[in-house]
């Protein structure tokens, strides 16, 4: 890269880019009909709790602009609160590292945990680890980590991916999960029902022993306090909570836009978060600690501070609002793309609609150009945010910064370019655009009985599935002329 | 009222029936029609697929053509979402802020047909006559975007003869989504599956929406289906009349719909029960 005489913020790299084009890998999901039965019980499910616990509330609008407004104004001066942050934690008797990507956030983990005289680290269910990759990186370092929270199990026991913020195993039904539990545990009940709570115990059962043992815990975070240098996971399940106090070393990866000015601040973001997440009026564990407390949880505590793209979000006017996700999961379980195809097919660790506008943008959109794609721009995700990131419009503002990228790059014009350019030349014409409508006329000759049933490439892709209008015989403007004459 | 008709290309070119039913209707409630032939497209294919370059000279043929009506009408949710919360956005990208106050304006004044015929004209009913069994699908951009809200249903609700039947899943997108039929067009063909299955539950003769272009998708695939199901445009049905009829089609009407089956198998790829 030149050097422009300006600090480059540096690209996301870990698990951020998928292996194939959004279109390719959502054809393979959509192919699954088990994936599809799974996916469509669960977001219906969800959808309806988290309707029901959102009605409840009569000023859920206003929540959702105070939680819009405290990190609109928390962005405008992220690098205040992040020194702050920093600067309290310290006082507290923590250390705060600053990892610029993926691979310094792992080295510097990894680095931390050889030090405190591990070979296992037990972690806290967190998307910013699965982000950098740590597991793998922890790996290579002859350091093992188990996942504690159940879903996080599941898929690392089934060497799968996650395919749900929130729910990563979401793509798994209760059969196959007790397939997966009885191949990989190792210690379980050979008898094991695909009884939820026989599950559960299963993999209590599993962990407790985990949870006694490390001398290391790993952990993301749903909020940080810059005024107390408090840090804060919320859960369900409790797992996370023996994370974060039983082992001597607690380690906290935390992307900066997690960041929040004051303690007030959480009052709001207590309130969106469980209602949009997992439909729950509130979450049953909520931890928070500060720095360490003598004789009390873990004795060392560092906090690591990851950029890993999010700086040159923020450089971006319309696409930073992306960085004001709660990481909610709401906008996946109200997608209708989602709902059909699936996190993998994203590609990244933050799939569905807010995936499709944070991965393009903390890599760079051409090493993630057919996300912004993989919308129809319904806008179901704008209306259910609860910090209102209007997700459709960072869609659009993305597909426009991938073809003036490209177009930069002297990139040849696809046929797409030159239909689009020839539309618009079209169209600015009163002239050029009857001609076309002449031309388009011709295209009755495909019809037959009133509709046409095979159109050639690209529009072969509609004609796949759905049959064409035949043009009729007459325009409506050539209607209006017939009827009022030629005046405008 | 004088008020000024933007067709819609779509409308225009492959469904003129939508265009002479906004324009018949607003006659009958005693209004003056303008249709500035100089108009063509508003830009949004161009703005939604990453080309905004492109649509800059339509918003600025839009604005300059309809700069001067006091009232604009367009029989399209979608065009009229891309009108208010588009033009001006594409305008400030080349920093042209005089273009962009100049799309604002125009756009204060434009509505979609509904909009039209609820908020400026303040109607509920339109004397329609309708006499078919009719679901409504909210089209995303009307609803999401314009916020139409209850107000086609207030309107179809007072259609004489017209059994309106409410649809499952009203407000899950159809699948067209522009570009997105083509570029994803295997997601599209699975959302479209599903959204005929809620159709064709229904046992409505008519869907009917305030878009053509989700029409087109939804008709397209019921036709492949031969499902027998009609797409009938809003401002049709609101034309109609029990003196005129509904408004004449250039296309001859399909033979009176079989009985829709009782569970739709819409294609074989994508037709699988939901959970």
């Amino acid at each position: 890269m030149t050097f422009l005489g300006m600090p480059t913020a540096p690209r996301g790299v870990g698990h951020l880019r998928g292996a194939e084009p959004f279109p390719v890998a959502a054809r393979r999901a959509l192919a699954d009909s088990q994936l599809r039965r799974n996916l469509g019980k669960a977001t219906s499910t969800i959808r309806a709790k988290r309707a029901a616990v959102v009605g409840e509330l009569p000023d859920w609008e206003q929540l959702r602009d105070a939680g819009e407004a405290i990190k609109a104004q928390t962005m405008a001066q992220l690098d205040r609160y992040l020194e702050q942050l920093e600067a309290r934690v310290t006082e507290r008797g923590g250390t705060v590292h600053w990892a610029r990507d993926a691979a310094e956030a792992n080295a510097i983990v990894a680095g931390l945990a050889a030090a405190a005289g591990a070979t296992e680290v037990i972690k806290v269910k967190s998307l910013a680890t699965d982000e950098i990759g740590l597991n793998d990186a922890l790996a290579a370092e002859g350091i093992a980590a188990y996942e504690t929270d159940l879903a996080e199990l599941i898929v690392q026991l089934g060497q799968d991916r996650p395919s749900h913020i929130l729910v990563p195993a979401i793509h798994r039904n209760r059969a196959e999960i007790r397939e997966i539990f009885l191949r990989e545990m190792g210690d379980v009940d050979p008898a094991l029902t695909d009884d939820p709570a026989a599950l559960a115990e299963a993999a209590r059962l599993h962990l407790r022993r985990k949870f006694l043992s490390a001398k290391v815990g790993v952990s993301g975070v749903n909020f940080a306090i810059a005024e107390t240098g408090t840090l804060c996971v919320v859960e369900s399940e409790g797992n996370g909570r023996m994370c974060l106090t039983l082992p001597q070393t607690l380690i906290t990866v935390m992307g900066i836009e997690k960041v929040l000015p004051t303690w007030a601040d959480l009052g709001v973001f207590l309130q969106l978060l469980p209602r949009s997440s997992t439909g729950e009026r509130m979450n049953p564990y909520t931890s928070m600690w500060t720095g360490v407390t003598p004789g009390d949880g873990p004795q060392q505590f560092h906090l690591v501070l990851l950029d890993n793209g999010r700086t040159a979000t923020l450089a971006d006017r319309t696409g930073r609002a992306a960085l004001h996700c709660i990481r909610c999961s709401a906008c996946l379980n109200v997608c209708p793309v989602y709902e059909r195809v699936g996190g993998h097919a994203y590609g990244s660790v933050y799939p569905g609609p807010i995936g499709a506008v944070l991965s393009p943008q903390l890599t760079g959109v051409q090493d993630n150009a057919s996300l912004p794609y993989a919308s129809s721009l319904c806008g179901a995700c704008y209306d259910v945010c609860p910090v209102k990131i209007d997700i459709p419009a960072i869609l659009v503002d993305l597909r426009a910064r991938h073809v003036e990228e490209s177009r930069r790059a002297h990139r040849l014009p696809g046929p797409e370019a030159v239909s689009m350019a020839a539309a618009s030349w079209v169209m600015a014409s009163g002239g050029r655009y009857r001609a076309a409508q002449r031309a388009a006329r011709a295209g009755r000759l495909l019809g037959r009985g009133g509709k046409i049933r095979r159109l050639p490439p690209p529009l072969s892709a509609w004609t796949a599935a759905r049959d064409a209008p035949v043009p009729p015989a007459m325009t409506f403007r050539q209607w209006w002329q017939q009827e009022h004459g030629d005046q405008p | 009222m004088r008020i000024a008709l933007f067709v819609t290309c779509l409308a225009d070119t492959l469904f003129p029936d939508v265009g002479r039913a906004t324009v018949s209707l607003l006659e009958r409630l005693g209004h003056q029609v303008d249709f500035p032939q100089a108009q063509t497209c508003c830009g949004q294919m161009q703005v939604n697929t990453g080309y905004q370059r492109e649509a800059l000279p339509l918003v600025r043929r839009f604005v300059e053509v309809f700069e001067s009506s006091d009232l604009v009408v367009m029989p399209s949710g979608s065009c009229a979402g891309s009108v208010r919360h588009q033009h001006a956005m594409v305008a400030r990208r080349v920093g042209d802020e005089r273009l962009a106050r100049r799309a604002e304006a125009v756009a204060a004044r434009t509505f979609e047909l509904c909009e039209l015929l609820t908020d400026v004209l303040g109607l509920d009913d339109v004397g329609a006559y309708y006499p078919h069994r009719v679901t409504y699908h909210p089209t995303c951009h009307s609803l999401r975007v314009l916020r139409v809200g209850d107000k086609p249903l207030r309107l179809l609700r007072n259609v004489a003869g017209l059994d309106l039947v409410e649809l499952p899943d009203a407000d899950v997108c159809c699948g067209f989504g522009g570009t997105f039929a083509v570029k994803n067009a295997d997601t599209s063909t699975a959302m479209l599956a599903d959204k005929m299955r809620s159709v064709l539950a229904t046992r409505a003769e008519v869907v009917t929406a305030g878009d053509s272009s989700c029409l087109m998708h939804i008709g397209g695939g019921l036709s492949r289906l031969r499902a027998g199901v009609r797409t009938v445009h809003l401002a049709q049905i609101l034309a109609s009349t029990q003196a005129a009829g509904p408004t004449r089609t250039a296309r001859p009407e399909p033979p009176e719909p079989p009985e829709p089956p009782a569970r739709a198998e819409p294609s074989a790829r994508a037709g699988e029960e939901p959970g």
